[in-house]
C-alpha cells in the first residue's frame, strides 16, 4: 500500500476531489497547510510599512491507495490540478507499513 | 446661572457620546495587536475607564477645574463636592455636575490612548497605577492649564477647543516616554506584528469617529451655532485625512488599505479637536488632508527613530495635535467664534496667535514627557513596568487574563478542573 500526498493551491481541490472519486478512490484526507517552494510569497502593507509574507496557503491531500493503484492515483492529481503556472505543487507516495479500518478491525488492502 | 434644557440635553448626549470613544478605540487597538494580546488590549482601556472615573471623581476634577491658581485648581471639588456652585471662569447653562462628567470622559479616553504606544509588553497592574496617577499628576494640571479659563497657557491667549493639547498632544508624548522606559517589543523591528483582525480596527474607528462629534461638538459647551459648525468641521477633517491618507499610500506602495483610510480618518479627526471651533468648512477638509499625509510620513520616524511606539500613538495622536495647533494659528477667525480675539495669518493676522500656539505645544509636550518619563520610571522601579520574555512570547492573554480570546478549533483540548 502506499501513501500519495498532494501540495496543491487551494482552488483546484474541487476539480481534484471530483477526479479521484471518478478514478474509484472512496476516502481522503485534507488539511490547509502554508509553504513556498518557487513561487515565494507575496508582500502585505500595513501604515505605510511592507512586509514579505513567505509562507502561501495551500492544501495537503493524502490518500491511501492499493501498490497498483498508486502511480495512475498520481497522475490523476496532477492532471486536475495542474495549470502550468508556478505554485502548482508537488504530487508524492511514501511506502505504508499497514493500514486498519477502526470500524471492523480488517486489515491490509481489505481497509482501504 | 440660568440652566438651559437643550444645551443641557446636547451635553448629557455628548458625555455619552464621548465615552463610547474608550470602548472604540479598545477594539481600534485591539484589532492592531496580534491575537494573543488582543484582550489584554481591550483590558487596558476598559479597565482605564474604571480607574481614571474613580482618580477624577476624588481628585482629578478639582485639581483641574477647582477655583485655584494658574497651575492648580484648589480642592473645593474634592470628592465632587460643592458641585451646585459655578465652575471658576466658565458662564454654563448646564449643571456644572454635568460639565465635571463631561470632563471625564476626556481624562478617560486620553489616559487609554496611550496604551497604544505600549502594547504587548506592560504588566496589567502596573498599568492600573500608571493611569491612576498619570491622570492625576500628568492630565489634571494640564486640563487646567488649558481648559480652565483660570489656567495660565488659556491666559495667555492659547487656543484648543477640544484639546489638541490636553488630550492628543498630552498622549502623545506621554507615550512616548512611556515606550521609551518601557523598551521594544521582543523582536521588534525584525519581526512583522501585522493586525490580526482590521475588522475590529475598522468598527472601532468608525465607534470613535461618531463619539468625536460628541468630544468636539459638545466642547461648545451648548446646543448652538458654534457646536454645529465644530460637528461640520469635525467631520470634514475625517473625511479629508481618509481621503490624503489613500491616495498617498497609493502612490507610494501601490495600495490603498483598509487600515490606512481608518488611520488617515482618525489623524484628521485628531487635528480638528484643537480648531475644530475655528475653522470655516474648506480649511477644516484641508487641515484634515493635511494630516492624513503627515501621518503616514509620521509613522515610519519609529522604523528611522527605533523607538518601539506600538500602535503610532505618536505618529498619528502627537503628530496630527501639533499640526491642528499650529494650523488654529494660520486659520482660525473670529467670524466662526468670537473668542478668537487675535485672528490667524491667513485672515490678516498678526504672528500673536501662531506664537501662542507654540508656546502650549512646547509647554504640553515637554510637561507630558517628562514627567510621564519620571513616573514610568518611578513606577518600574518599585513595581516593574514589563511582563516577563516568556509571558510576551506566549501572549498577554493567557498570561495576564487567564483566558483566549478566539477558540475556533473543533478539537477539544479543555476539561474542568474540579
Amino acid at each position: 500500500m502506499k501513501l500519495v500526498t498532494a501540495v496543491l493551491k487551494p482552488f483546484k481541490l474541487d476539480e481534484v476531489k471530483s477526479a479521484l472519486e471518478a478514478a474509484g478512490v472512496q476516502g481522503m484526507t485534507v488539511s490547509e497547510v502554508q509553504g513556498f517552494g518557487r513561487q515565494r510569497g507575496h508582500t502585505e502593507v500595513y501604515r505605510g510599512a511592507e512586509y514579505t509574507v513567505d509562507f502561501v496557503p495551500k492544501v495537503r491531500l493524502e490518500v491511501l491507495v492499493d501498490d497498483a493503484d498508486a502511480t495512475r492515483i498520481i497522475d490523476t492529481i496532477v492532471a486536475a490540478a495542474q495549470t502550468g503556472s508556478i505554485g502548482d505543487g508537488k504530487v508524492w507516495s511514501t511506502p505504508v507499513d499497514e493500514v486498519v479500518r477502526v470500524r471492523t478491525g480488517e486489515r491490509g488492502p481489505d481497509a482501504l | 446661572m440660568t440652566l438651559d434644557p437643550g444645551d443641557t440635553a446636547w451635553l448629557l448626549t455628548c458625555t455619552a457620546l464621548v465615552f463610547l470613544m474608550t470602548p472604540g478605540l479598545a477594539f481600534f487597538y485591539g484589532g492592531m495587536v496580534r491575537a494573543k494580546h488582543v484582550l489584554a488590549m481591550l483590558m487596558q482601556n476598559y479597565v482605564a475607564i474604571a480607574i481614571v472615573s474613580v482618580v477624577w471623581v476624588v481628585l482629578g476634577y478639582t485639581l483641574a477645574f477647582g477655583d485655584g491658581n494658574g497651575f492648580l485648581g484648589g480642592l473645593k471639588f474634592t470628592g465632587l463636592a460643592h458641585t451646585t456652585d459655578p465652575v471658576p471662569g466658565f458662564t454654563l447653562t448646564i449643571p456644572p455636575l454635568l460639565f465635571a462628567f463631561f470632563q471625564l470622559m476626556f481624562a478617560i479616553v486620553t489616559a487609554a490612548l496611550i496604551a497604544g504606544a505600549v502594547a504587548d509588553r506592560v504588566r496589567f497592574s502596573a498599568f492600573l497605577l500608571f493611569v491612576g496617577l498619570w491622570s492625576l499628576v500628568v492630565y489634571a494640571p494640564l486640563a487646567h492649564w488649558v481648559f480652565s479659563p483660570q489656567g495660565w497657557l488659556a491666559r495667555l491667549g492659547t487656543l484648543d477647543f477640544a484639546g489638541g493639547t490636553v488630550v492628543e498632544i498630552n498622549a502623545g508624548a506621554s507615550g512616548l516616554a512611556l515606550a521609551l522606559v518601557v523598551g521594544k517589543r521582543v523582536g521588534w523591528p525584525r519581526e512583522a506584528m501585522p493586525p490580526h483582525s482590521l475588522p475590529l480596527t475598522m468598527l472601532g474607528a468608525g465607534l470613535l469617529w461618531f463619539g468625536w462629534f460628541g468630544f468636539n461638538a459638545g466642547s461648545a459647551l451648548a446646543a448652538n451655532g458654534l457646536a454645529v459648525s465644530a460637528l461640520v468641521a469635525t467631520h470634514l477633517a475625517g473625511v479629508g485625512g481618509m481621503l490624503s491618507w489613500l491616495a498617498l499610500e497609493r502612490w507610494r506602495t501601490g495600495s490603498a488599505t483598509t487600515l490606512g483610510g481608518a488611520s488617515g480618518a482618525i489623524a484628521g479627526l485628531v487635528a480638528i479637536t484643537p480648531a475644530c471651533g475655528f475653522l470655516h468648512p474648506l480649511p477644516a477638509l484641508l487641515l484634515g488632508g493635511l494630516a492624513g499625509a503627515l501621518c503616514l510620513l509620521a509613522v515610519q520616524l519609529k522604523y528611522r527613530f527605533g523607538y518601539d511606539d506600538s500602535l503610532d500613538v505618536v505618529g498619528v495622536h502627537y503628530v496630527g495635535g501639533v499640526l491642528g495647533m499650529l494650523f488654529v494659528g494660520l486659520a482660525a477667525t473670529d467670524s466662526v467664534n468670537p473668542a478668537v480675539l487675535s485672528k490667524g495669518l491667513l485672515y490678516g493676522g498678526n504672528l500673536s496667535l501662531l506664537g501662542h500656539q507654540v508656546v502650549a505645544v512646547v509647554v504640553a509636550s515637554a510637561w507630558a514627557f517628562s514627567v510621564t518619563w519620571l513616573l514610568a520610571k518611578a513606577i518600574d522601579r518599585v513595581v516593574g513596568l514589563r511582563v516577563s520574555t516568556q509571558d510576551e512570547v506566549n501572549g498577554l492573554d493567557q498570561a495576564l487574563h487567564a483566558e483566549s480570546a478566539y477558540d475556533l478549533g473543533s478539537v477539544r483540548t479543555m476539561g474542568r478542573i474540579g
